[in-house]
């Protein structure tokens, strides 16, 4: 007896697919397991039995339907790579799906269009439709010339507009006339049809001044948002920037020219042009922020050529994973806390000195600076970042992000408990300071703010959850055991 | 494998098959055997209307995806390509037509537009030296692909960008030329409401098309009562919300695609006996995704909540329908058993699949503590963001600095995630105090980089960010008057449309469900409120067309989201139809299905930065 045939044989006569119970009062994700496992109780039971039935539809393995369209683009591909090979693919053949059930109606979208449907029934459809024959649109290529026989120069704006639209032959060179010319463009901009408005644009741009083009256009906002679109297509970025200033949309000019620097590669070109647009009209805001902007890339040009060449320790102990060009503003504080701590304020490169020219806000500052120094362990730096000196000469510990947050950035750089304990104290509030403690497993700090809450019954818990006769549990033994202290409860 | 498009209130499959019909008979035109080269971004839409065999009973033998330099090599008399309207494609297209080699036999190049012809392309192909080498050049009109039984879409991604940032009208032109598709396969619309300055405009361009051709009407007895057109810009709310259905969170999380998604393969990965060894599969799981698969119809639209509680109620009944073999004793009842196994089989894989999905989004979303601190777990993060938009969508604090947005941007967490939790603060303020609008820009530029100057700069135009320029903020009015926020939202057993987000009705929605009852005039004031003007128009049907309504008979709606509809509101219109004294059904159609990242990322200039 073969393996199948065994297998079979279990299937129908063990029971070793049970069913299982599930509780319906308990509406819970836990479902999604119990789900999971009724999927592979039954997983096995009938693969490939039905590997020939026509109601499931194939799927190869990245999805698609066997027979989709990517699918045959994958497929054309995958043949062409291994061409001559007869190597199966690991798709399926592929099977002929069943003609879907076909339905009765037995016209097209184009057929209502073009009016060539033969159900009788349907004449009047194509009728109620405008622009009767959209589909054949422009003029039809490499026809012989015989078949533009109804062609006649004289057509006014209307009858050429409406030729466009069903794309039927054409000549816009009869309209000389400045008049006629906007007649033309009215008429387009009133058949809502882009298509045909972009063409007449595109023949007033060829006919016209730019002076007389722009003036009109100014007064006619459709057929402008098009021009604008059909200049932004074509990449026509000078003549767009023109546009612009002559209508008086500075702002936009300022930022379309600015936006022109993505497309830049080269650094010092990319510096160059920003430099050009320091000058655009922006809004007093973006004005500030193009600065910046440009100030930044210049210095990270200056850091980048001096980096490049630099191996002092920190470059060959860290070394630089990517230049540091390009990057924003935040990320080259870190990386000049990272690399530059402790230059003196002169220097370009130099923490201070970045955070004043590009007014970092304090918190920023702090955040990325105890970032960098606590992802190179430098405890003692952290240490520095965190005082402050009082007018009485005293320092004291102040963090513009809480403590909370030092504690656990300390703790994702792998700071020793000792440190972590230091920061921890500082927390204020009680109860976030014990469940950092607990998180971290910083037992002296539970105790302490246990015992500073006078909690005996807190205490008695977390000893609870200790390991018995570890140091803490003596700890906290000799503690409840104190006849000192008055506790609460 | 279309027949989920038929079992809907309105057979859409009528609108695919006219749409196949025209693919065949463009596909004959080009007589002989042909090779079709795909701008890949349209094989999507199109596998929403044909397959492959489709294309082969055509004579079609290869197909390729257009890429620069030569064409690769195939013996065909017809080289055909499909693409969009774009000038890139067409420099593309003049470099294979250039570098076709001379000495093989000729091949005959055609070009099929998808959806429109464009004299922009033409020019450039002319331009290029290229244009008389093709001997057919046509377009395909494709205005509204059938998505699923009740939905339509045009697959237009750049749809909201042109109408409200860069006042395009292109695409509601298409969109005026595809509701006449309709109304000349369903019968004329009678009624027509509208909200927002787009609604206006194609509305007016519909009526301006039925005019011209006065006269002669469709003798097609309405399938619709009503279209409901709606702009985008009047909701800018919702889609900036984390959609909570299950349906809605694969769209957050894994980003749904012509009904299409990618998952991690590893809780997909098949053991089979004899293959334990086999390495797990890299290569994302991809599936398809519609009501053609029973169990996804069922639980598509559940609140997430909902859905761990169907998976296992489905659960129990396939394996009860397995234990049945035990029951079956004569051949006839084995016969019987085994006939039923494919159908049985296929519901135990789709239930495979919910459950592995399920179970990828419970690991991102569930809200149970977590045990570590740090680094911090996708749920804590997920559960954070939930709590923010809340509070924002109830209108607390939403005028000072939040110390969420605040953190998230100290972290550097993905620049989308901060300007759609800014915009949404900004949307429910009424605009932001200039304070700390500034405030916000500084952190995103310094943190994100200054370019990102042309990004807020878009978001402002489009009005998704704003200062605040009178102290009166009105959405607390439009919250309480259109019942915005609902405290109790039933998630396991809906009674209203804010069990989509958890306790937010969206603002598209309740607009819909107020205008079939009690009407528009009853919320005139907030109306007045919203962007652009509200409209009714009405087309006058000839006699013998009217319908006659049975008694109880429902009525349809069509509803237009101009700029995006994303599938939580989907899934609330769905809920409306549903709902026993409603009285309306709803089919719905939209530019493109969004949801918050992919509206944003399509604002965003440098859209191919993921960041």
């Amino acid at each position: 007896m073969n393996k199948g045939k065994a297998e079979e044989d279990d299937y129908w006569h063990s029971s070793k697919y049970s069913a299982f119970t599930f509780d319906d009062d308990d509406y819970d994700f836990t479902k999604l397991k119990e789900s999971q496992r009724a999927v592979n109780s039954i997983r096995g039971l009938v693969e490939d039995d039905c590997e020939d039935d026509e109601d499931v539809e194939k799927v190869s393995w990245s999805g698609e339907p066997v027979g989709s369209i990517l699918w045959g683009v994958k497929e054309t591909a995958s043949s062409l790579r291994t061409s001559g090979d007869t190597q199966n693919h690991g798709f399926p053949k592929i099977q002929h799906n069943p003609p879907l059930p076909r339905q009765s109606s037995g016209y097209s979208l184009s057929s209502l269009f073009k009016g060539k449907n033969k159900t009788s029934s349907f004449s009047s459809l194509l009728d109620s439709l405008p622009d009767t024959s959209m589909r054949v649109y422009a003029p039809e290529l490499r026809k012989p010339r015989s078949e533009y026989k109804d062609y006649d120069s004289d057509w006014n704006s209307e009858e050429t507009i409406r030729r466009m639209r069903q794309g039927k032959a054409y000549s816009l060179e009869n309209f000389h006339s400045l008049q006629e010319k906007l007649l033309l463009l009215d008429e387009a901009v009133s058949s809502h049809n882009s298509n045909v408005i972009t063409a007449v644009l595109i023949f007033l741009k060829r006919t016209l001044s730019k002076a007389i083009l722009f003036r009109e256009l100014a007064e006619r906002e459709v057929a402008l948002r098009h021009f604008i679109h059909l200049l932004k297509e074509t990449g026509e970025q000078r003549i767009l920037v023109e546009l612009l200033k002559k209508l008086g949309r500075m702002e936009d000019m300022a930022l379309l020219q600015y936006k022109e620097h993505i497309s830049i590669k080269d650094e010092n070109q990319r510096k160059d042009f920003l430099k050009t647009c320091l000058s655009l009209p922006f809004s007093p805001d973006d004005s500030t922020h193009v600065q910046d902007h440009y100030m930044l890339l210049e210095r990270q040009i200056i850091i980048e050529a001096n980096d490049k060449r630099t191996d002092t320790e920190i470059f060959k102990k860290h070394p630089r994973k990517a230049s540091i060009l390009n990057m924003p503003i935040i990320t080259t504080l870190y990386y000049s806390c990272f690399y530059h701590y402790g230059e003196s304020e002169g220097t370009f490169s130099s923490p201070a000195n970045i955070r004043k020219t590009f007014r970092i806000s304090e918190k920023q500052y702090f955040l990325t600076a105890l970032g960098a120094r606590a992802k190179l362990k430098q405890w003692s730096d952290v240490d520095r970042l965190c005082n402050t000196t009082n007018w009485l000469g005293y320092t004291k510990k102040k963090s513009p992000i809480g403590f909370q947050r030092v504690v656990e950035i300390l703790h994702k750089n792998g700071a020793p408990l000792q440190v972590l304990q230091d920061y921890m104290s500082l927390v204020d509030n009680t109860e976030v300071r014990v469940s950092l403690a607990q998180k971290f497993k910083c037992h002296d700090i539970v105790i302490n703010t246990y015992k500073e809450l006078k909690d005996r019954q807190q205490l008695i818990v977390y000893q609870s959850k200790l390991e018995r006769g570890s140091p803490e549990y003596q700890v906290i033994d000799e503690l409840i055991h104190s006849l000192n202290i008055r506790w609460k409860n | 494998m279309a027949a989920h498009l038929c079992y809907g209130r309105v057979n859409l499959n009528i609108l695919r098959e006219a749409a196949r019909k025209d693919l065949r008979e463009f596909l004959d035109k080009c007589a002989g055997s042909k090779a079709i080269v795909w701008d890949e971004y349209l094989t999507g839409p199109f596998g929403l209307i044909a397959q492959y065999s489709l294309l082969k009973e055509h004579e079609v033998e290869k197909m390729f995806t257009l890429k620069a330099g030569r064409l690769p090599p195939a013996d065909v008399k017809n080289i055909i390509f499909f693409v969009r309207p774009r000038l890139e494609l067409m420099d593309i297209i003049a470099e294979n037509v250039m570098s076709e080699d001379k000495m093989q036999s000729p091949r005959e190049f055609n070009i099929l537009f998808v959806p429109r012809r464009s004299m922009l392309c033409e020019q450039r192909l002319k331009e290029q030296g290229v244009l008389g080498s093709f001997t057919n050049i046509d377009e395909y009109i494709l205005d509204l692909i059938p998505y699923d039984g009740d939905l339509l879409s045009m697959e237009c991604e750049s749809a909201f960008r042109e109408c409200y940032l860069e006042n395009d009208q292109t695409s509601l032109y298409h969109t005026a030329k595809g509701l006449m598709t309709i109304q000349a396969l369903y019968g004329t619309i009678p009624q027509i409401f509208g909200k927002g300055e787009c609604a206006r405009h194609v509305a007016n361009m519909m009526l301006r098309m039925k005019r011209e051709f006065a006269g002669s009407q469709t003798q097609i007895l309405p399938v619709f009562d009503t279209l409901l057109l709606l702009d985008r810009n009047v909701d800018l709310l919702t889609p900036l919300a984390t959609q909570l259905t299950y349906e809605g969170l694969i769209d957050e999380i894994y980003g749904i695609t012509n009904g299409y998604v990618k998952l991690p393969p590893e809780k997909f990965a098949q053991k089979k006996q004899g293959e334990g060894g086999k390495d797990l599969p890299t290569e994302p799981k991809k599936l398809q995704l519609n009501s053609a698969e029973e169990l996804y119809a069922e639980i598509r639209d559940k609140n997430f909540n909902a859905v761990g509680a169907a998976l296992s109620k489905k659960a129990k009944i396939i394996s009860a329908a397995f234990e049945e073999r035990h029951n079956a004793k004569t051949v006839g009842e084995i016969k019987q058993f085994v006939s039923q196994l494919p159908h049985m089989q296929a519901a135990r894989s789709s239930l495979a699949n919910h459950t592995s999905i399920a179970e990828l989004i419970k690991d991102i979303t569930s809200n149970v503590l977590p045990t570590r601190l740090l680094p911090p777990l996708a749920s804590e993060t997920f559960f954070d963001n939930l709590t923010v938009e809340q509070e924002f969508m109830t209108g607390v604090d939403t005028d000072k600095v939040n110390t969420y947005i605040e953190d998230c941007i100290a972290q550097k967490d993905p620049l989308i995630k901060i300007l759609r939790l800014v915009c949404m603060q900004s949307v429910c303020n009424n605009g932001l105090k200039q304070k700390v609008l500034d405030y916000y820009k500084r952190e995103i530029l310094q943190t994100y980089g200054y370019e990102y100057i042309l990004t807020l700069n878009n978001l402002e135009k489009t009005g998704l960010l704003k200062p605040q320029t009178t102290t009166r903020n009105n959405y607390p009015t439009i919250r309480k008057t259109l019942k915005l926020w609902m405290e109790d939202a039933n998630e396991q057993n809906p009674n209203d449309i804010s069990y989509v987000y958890s306790g937010y009705a969206p603002l598209s929605v309740r607009l819909t469900q107020v205008l079939a009852r009690p009407g528009w005039r009853s919320i005139e004031e907030v109306l007045k409120m919203l962007p652009g003007p509200h409209f009714e128009e009405r087309q006058p049907l000839p006699t013998g067309l009217h319908k006659k309504r049975q008694q109880g008979e429902n009525r349809t709606t069509l509803v237009f989201f101009l700029g995006g509809v994303t599938y939580a509101e989907i899934a609330a219109l769905r809920f409306l139809s549903q709902m026993e004294e409603g009285g309306t059904e709803y089919i719905i159609a939209t530019t493109k299905l969004i949801n918050g990242t992919s509206w944003i990322k399509s604002l965003m200039d440098k859209p191919e930065v993921n960041i």
